[in-house]
């Protein structure tokens, strides 16, 4: 019972101090699940994160519902680490949502969109650049990749359907 | 319409590999250019908001855009929507078994799918330049602030601070001329 209590605070803290989305989360979680409660060793952090990046979904997501098994050994706590840290995004997304469409038309607001628009245009770029690294760019072959599904996604081939073909070519080609 | 919401955003759930950002040209495609929920530029506000909120993007996009459309419901279906494929799939990975990382048929598949990913999040950059009306003059901002946070380690929360209170500051100078 108490390790159910502590799963849902610690996830419900990552949930609501995890600034800056995914990657930025994983120190905040290393610390709580193998610093703080030795739920799991730091090899076994790594693992997740390996785990994670190899299956879909977000990885905050991954994290808490692995944590929330292997600390306790049942569904419930996975369902309960998984729960928690949703919770915040449940509340604060949802009350922003409200906000911005009820003074959508405040001249101030509006302003400060038009403000935001060419800086939310820059940091999608960042996560971009973030990502050309050697562990997605490992030989000429991810560069052809690469090329081959930005020229599709220029001309709105459906990005799920890329990611599937990109799969499958490179399970033949390695 | 909530069926169509859950199943929009369990889609996106399933096919995000690699983070939060990578789930954002999937959201586009479902709920901008397919079943038109929100507009272009009502996305890109949604991208600005969700950023500059602690947690998640992926979910908090889910919860905003849930919102949006059905409100309460709206925001609970699609946040379970995108959280239920990973659930599945990590539980099942977790009961069954840890090394899938070392299994050579996967890392294959999967150095095939890093690069897509890449090359899906840097590729919309420019269709949203366009909705941003981003001209000569001010490409400016989005370059300097994908260098300050890609390279420089910047926090985008606070970029987002500072572009909230230009615009607003710039709106109130156009005015005083």
């Amino acid at each position: 019972m108490m390790t159910f209590l502590a799963l849902f605070w610690s996830f419900l803290k990552i949930g609501i101090f995890g600034f800056g989305g995914g990657y930025a989360i994983l120190a905040l979680i290393e610390n709580e699940v193998v610093d703080i409660h030795g739920w799991m060793t730091t090899t076994e952090f790594t693992d997740i994160v390996a785990i994670s990046q190899a299956t879909p979904g977000p990885i905050v997501i991954n994290c808490a519902t692995y944590v929330g098994y292997t600390a306790t050994d049942s569904i419930i706590g996975s369902a309960i680490a998984t729960f928690a840290v949703c919770l915040p995004s449940l509340i604060l997304a949802s009350l922003a949502a409200r906000f911005i469409y009820k003074f959508r038309d405040n001249k101030y607001v509006d302003a400060a969109f038009k403000g935001l628009r060419p800086a939310v245009v820059g940091l999608i770029l960042a996560a971009g650049l973030t990502l050309i690294n050697h562990d997605n760019f490992t030989d000429y072959i991810s560069i052809i990749i690469f090329a081959i599904v930005a020229v599709c996604s220029y001309f709105k081939v459906n990005p799920i359907f890329l990611l599937m073909l990109s799969g499958i070519a490179g399970y033949f080609i390695y | 319409m909530l069926l169509k919401l859950f199943i929009a955003f369990f889609k996106i759930g399933a096919f995000t590999f690699g983070g939060g950002y990578a789930m954002i040209p999937i959201i586009e495609k479902e709920v901008v250019d397919k079943n038109h929920w929100l507009s272009k530029e009502e996305f890109m506000d949604m991208l600005a908001v969700v950023q500059s909120l602690p947690g998640p993007i992926s979910i908090h996009s889910s919860v905003y855009i849930g919102y949006k459309i059905s409100k309460f419901w709206g925001s609970l279906v699609c946040a379970l929507g995108a959280a239920l494929p990973s659930f599945v799939i990590i539980l099942l990975i977790a009961i069954v078994f840890t090394d899938i990382q070392d299994n050579p048929t996967i890392e294959k598949v999967f150095k095939g799918i890093r690069p897509a990913v890449v090359a899906l999040i840097v590729v919309p950059v420019i269709f949203m330049a366009k909705t941003a009306k981003i001209t000569w003059k001010t490409l400016w901002i989005p370059v300097a602030v994908a260098i300050v946070v890609a390279y420089l380690g910047f926090s985008p929360a606070y970029i987002i601070l500072l572009a909230g209170a230009g615009g607003i500051l710039f709106s109130l100078i156009r005015k005083d001329k």
